[in-house]
Parts: structure tokens; sequence; C-alpha cells
């Protein structure tokens, strides 16, 4: 649905130069939900701005719905971008309009009759659960509803594709997860693809499928949400994952590991679904001459599924240990070593 | 009782009353056209000059250094020099140079770059946001300009050039003197060169109130675009 290769932008910020892609490739099939995070200036706006035009790469090729975007004439990529919703951080609607204009504008552009623009707005707006606000103006909306009509104009020329720009950054957590659900629901329902970039790993474990990391201009790590969630390789990865899945030992429970003077090992263990079938840390408990410790223990919610994590702390002989983690890897689960500075 | 009204009014301004009532169809006159046409010629430098600015929509460096230098050369030009300045031209397109309809030739090239600045500051005052947003749902460049940057600017320009008629009325004051009539050539006229005081103390009190009624005005429209904002 969208191919990006080897975007490069860089923006000349007076006398600096500014690399906000650095050799970008990025793939999005129909139906996904991918999420690219990052820091901001990382680069992230200007890769989804690609998408539909509103940035050119320097080199380089963007590819949307089999259009090779640097190939069309300006009149094509306004049609293109009809079929390209967007929705802002900071909703960019016209605040002082009425609710139905906002989300009639994008019709009114395309010319669309008057009849079917309003049977449309009545559409969308009962999608987007605002059906009683049509005569109500932006200004007196809550944030949450005011991303709602976001999204209601975003969908109302009935578009493929939508990019989200940090869609809830500014929203509070559960006005969050009110409008993730919605654009689950636009991505099921109207089968919409979706490409969103944010800073909050919640957003990626909520709703999407894919996720790419991004830190200087680069996608540092991409994947499935659940392998990159299970097996982060690189640094940033991790901290990102860590904001929403806690895989330190907690803060009360380092004594115990830092005055256990017998032979020891922490261990982090990931269990994703039902990958794992047989009960194990009751088999390990059962291991003669090990210890076994539960030091920290959650369960996320992700993509349909569930991500549990533990941090065991094992107590025995080395071989012990070994034996131990080989029936840990043998069972499906993660695993790694947690590294315990004194 | 009605002559005796307008003779009292003679005896005290040493004016009478149908030629108070001449000056100010005069000014209303020369203020209306001149706002008219000049609000119009300064909308059109006000969005070549946001559009072809850096980062604008339709950057363009040249149309936009020649436009910019024009708005800076024609204001930096006390009006009374202007006035005199564009004679040749004023009788070029009127065919004479006095008058209330010849001083408009002046008047226009005087305020259209001071409201071009005016409503460049209020187009600027858009959120980038919003026009983004029309730019990602394919609005041609026409259909942001009157779709989005117009009225979201709208409230705006409105108080803009309501900042921009006070000045002008100023100005018709000049024009006046050198040949408009008006109030202002009233003031001088029959008002100052004659030692009337009272006279001079009347255009003053009318001046005063024709500017409080267009502020007044310029305000209740504006508040009301801005209404649910």
């Amino acid at each position: 649905m969208i191919q990006i290769d080897h975007a490069v932008k860089t923006f000349a910020d007076g006398r600096q130069a500014v690399h906000a892609l650095r050799d970008v490739s990025l793939r999005v099939e129909k139906g996904d939900i991918y999420g690219i995070v990052g820091f901001s200036g990382a680069g992230k706006s200007t890769l989804l701005r690609l998408v539909n035009g509103l940035e050119k790469p320097d080199s380089g090729r963007v590819t949307v719905a089999g259009q090779d975007l640097s190939g069309l004439n300006q009149k094509a990529l306004l049609l293109l971008r009809r079929k390209i919703g967007m929705v802002f951080q900071q909703f960019n609607l016209l605040e002082g309009k009425t609710v139905r204009h906002n989300v009639s504008i994008p019709l009114l552009l395309a010319g669309t009759p008057k009849k079917e623009i309003e049977k449309r707005v009545k559409e969308v707006l009962r999608f987007v659960e605002l059906e009683d606000k049509e005569n109500a103006y932006v200004s007196q909306l809550s944030g949450g509803q005011k991303q709602r009509v976001g999204i209601a104009r975003a969908l109302a020329t009935g578009p493929d594709i939508l990019l989200c720009d940090e869609a809830t950054s500014a929203l509070d957590p559960q006005t969050t997860e009110s409008i993730l659900r919605l654009l689950q629901r636009v991505n099921r329902e109207m089968g919409v693809t979706i490409l969103l970039i944010t800073h909050q790993m919640q957003v990626i474990q909520l709703i999407c499928n894919k996720v790419a990391v991004m830190e200087y201009g680069r996608i540092v790590e991409e994947g499935s949400v659940l392998s990159v969630f299970g097996t982060p390789k690189e640094e940033v990865t991790r901290r990102f994952v860590r904001t929403v899945i806690n895989d330190q030992i907690p803060e009360k429970f380092i004594s115990v590991v830092r005055d256990e003077k017998r032979n020891q090992q922490v261990e982090l263990l990931k269990f994703i679904g039902d990958s794992v079938k047989e009960p194990l840390i009751a088999n390990l408990c059962r291991m003669d001459g090990l210890e076994v410790n539960i030091l920290g223990a959650s369960i996320q919610e992700m993509q349909g599924s569930v991500m549990s994590v533990f941090i065991l702390q094992l107590i025995g002989e080395d071989a012990l240990i070994l034996q131990a983690e080989d029936k840990i890897d043998q069972a499906g689960a993660l695993r790694e070593r947690m590294v315990f500075q004194a | 009782m009605t002559a005796d009204w307008q003779a009292q009014f003679k005896e005290m301004f040493g004016i009478k009353w149908p030629k108070l009532l001449e000056s100010l169809g005069q000014t209303v006159y020369m203020l209306g056209w001149a706002l008219l046409i000049g609000a119009a010629i300064g909308l059109l430098l006000a969005l070549l000059l946001v559009m072809c600015r850096k980062g604008g929509l339709k950057q363009n460096r040249v149309i936009y250094a020649i436009v910019n230098a024009y708005v800076n050369i024609v204001r930096s030009m006390p009006f009374i020099i202007t006035l005199v300045f564009v004679f040749p031209l004023t009788r070029l397109i009127v065919g004479k140079t006095y008058g209330s309809t010849a001083m408009l030739v002046p008047l226009v090239i005087y305020i259209s770059p001071y409201m071009a600045r005016l409503i460049e500051n209020s187009l600027l005052e858009v959120s980038p946001g919003v026009i983004e947003a029309a730019q990602a749902m394919g609005a041609t460049t026409w259909q942001i300009i009157t779709r989005f940057l117009l009225p979201e600017a709208l409230p705006s320009i409105v108080l803009a050039m309501t900042t921009g008629t006070v000045g002008l009325l100023g100005a018709t004051a000049m024009a006046g003197y050198v040949g408009g009539g008006g109030v202002g050539d009233l003031a001088l006229t029959y008002g100052y060169q004659r030692y009337n005081f009272p006279l001079l103390i009347l255009t003053i009190v009318i001046l005063v109130i024709f500017v409080q009624l267009l502020q007044l005005l310029g305000n209740r429209v504006s508040g009301k675009l801005r209404q649910h904002r």
C-alpha cells in the first residue's frame, strides 16, 4: 500500500543542515496499523509527510497505492491526497465553525453534490459517535471530541489510507484509549490502512500490528509488534519497550539480589500468548537444589494477544542454573540473563 | 423654528448648516471609496506577500522582494508628499487635481500598502496547522485562500481594516486641504484661517465621534465573527 525506498531528506536550517531522513525504507501492507515510534526530532513527522507529498524526498522513492509520487503532476497529487486522510496532534480544525462545516470541507473541495455531502457527514459523524454534535461549534468541544471530528473529517472522502500525526499526544490517557479504539474500528470496519507516528509506546502496544523505531533519521528496528516487544535489540527500542513493560527488578527487591550470598542468576522471561503450554515455573520449582524466587511479574495485552513478563531469581549451582535455562528455552519462553550491578 | 436654529448655528460657527453637511458628505465619499479600493488592493498585496514569502505556499523571492519594497517605500512617504507627488498621475486618471474624486488617487496609493501590511499580519496569524490540514485534504492554492486563509483571518482583518480606516480619515483631512473638501478642509480654511475657534472645536468633535463610531463598528463586526472561537 505504501512503500518508501531509501528516502533521504535534509533541511537547511540557516547554516546548519538538519538530516531529517538518512536512507529510510518502509513498507506498509494493506490493512496494517503501522506505528512509527521515536523521540522528537527522530524524523517521524517528515517520514509521515512523504506519504501524501507534503514533503518531498531529496532522493529515494515513495510509492502509494502503486503510484510513484515523484511522477505525479500537481493535479494528480491533489487527487491522491483525497484518498489519504490525515489526523493531527493539534486537530487543526476550523475552531470557529460548526462540526458539520469542518467535516464537510474535504467534500466541498472535491466538488461533491450538496445532498451527498449532507448524507456523508451524518454517516461519518455516526461512525465517530458524534451525531448529536453536528451543529455544535468546534470551540465548544473537548479535546477528545475535537479529535473525533478530526478523524471524521479525514474519513469524509472515504480514504484508503489514514495518516496519524501524534493523534493522541495532546489527550489524557482515558481519552487516548477511546481514540485508539476508534482508530482500530476505522481499520477493521472500514478497511483503512493506518500509518501513525507517536512517541507513546502505549499507542503501538494497543493498536499496531507492526512497528518501526526511528532514531536520528533512521529506522533502527522494525517488525511485528510482538517480536519487537518480545526481543528488542537496540537500546532505544528497549527504552521505549520499558515505558510500557517493566523489565526492571523492582527497587525494593534489589537488596534481595544483592544480599544473596549463594550462587545465583536473575532471568527475564517473556511469554507471548499461549506459546508456552507446560507449567514452566512449577517445573522449575520442582528441580532439586534449585530455588526459584519471583521478583516481578506483569501481564500486557497487545495485538489481541497477551505478553507476560517474569523476573526470576534462580539460586543454585551453575550447572543447575544452566539446566534450568535449557528448560526455559525448550518450553518456548523468551529468556535473557539480567546483568545485575551490585 | 428651524430657521431659528439654523441662524443660531451660523452665528456660532460662522458657516451655514448645509455647508457642514456637504463637508461631511465629501469626507464620507473620500473615505468610503478610498477604503473600498485601497482595501481591495491591500488585500491583493497582502496575499502576494504571504504566498510568496519564504516558506509560503508559492514561495517566490522576486515577487516578494518587489511587493515588499513597494510597500515599504510608499509607507515611508508622508501623505502630504505623496499627495503632490502623484499630481501628474491624478491628472492622467481623473483629468484634474482638485475635488474629492481626484483625491481618491493619492488616498488609495497611500492607504493600500498600509492595509497590505495590516492584512499581511492578520493572514500570518492563521495557524500553519490549519493550512497544512487543507493541503493534506488536497485543496488547491485558490481553495486554501478562499476556504481556509481568508475565513480564518477575517475577524482579525476586520480589526486591521478599522485601524487602517482611522488612518485614512486623517489622510482625507489633508487631501481636503489641497482641494478635496470635507471636514478637514472645513477645519483648516473656515476654522483655522478665519480664526473661527468654535468651528475648529466642532470639527474636532465630529472627527472624534467619527473615529469612535468606526472603532465601535469594527469591534462589533469582528466580535460577531469571532463569536464561536
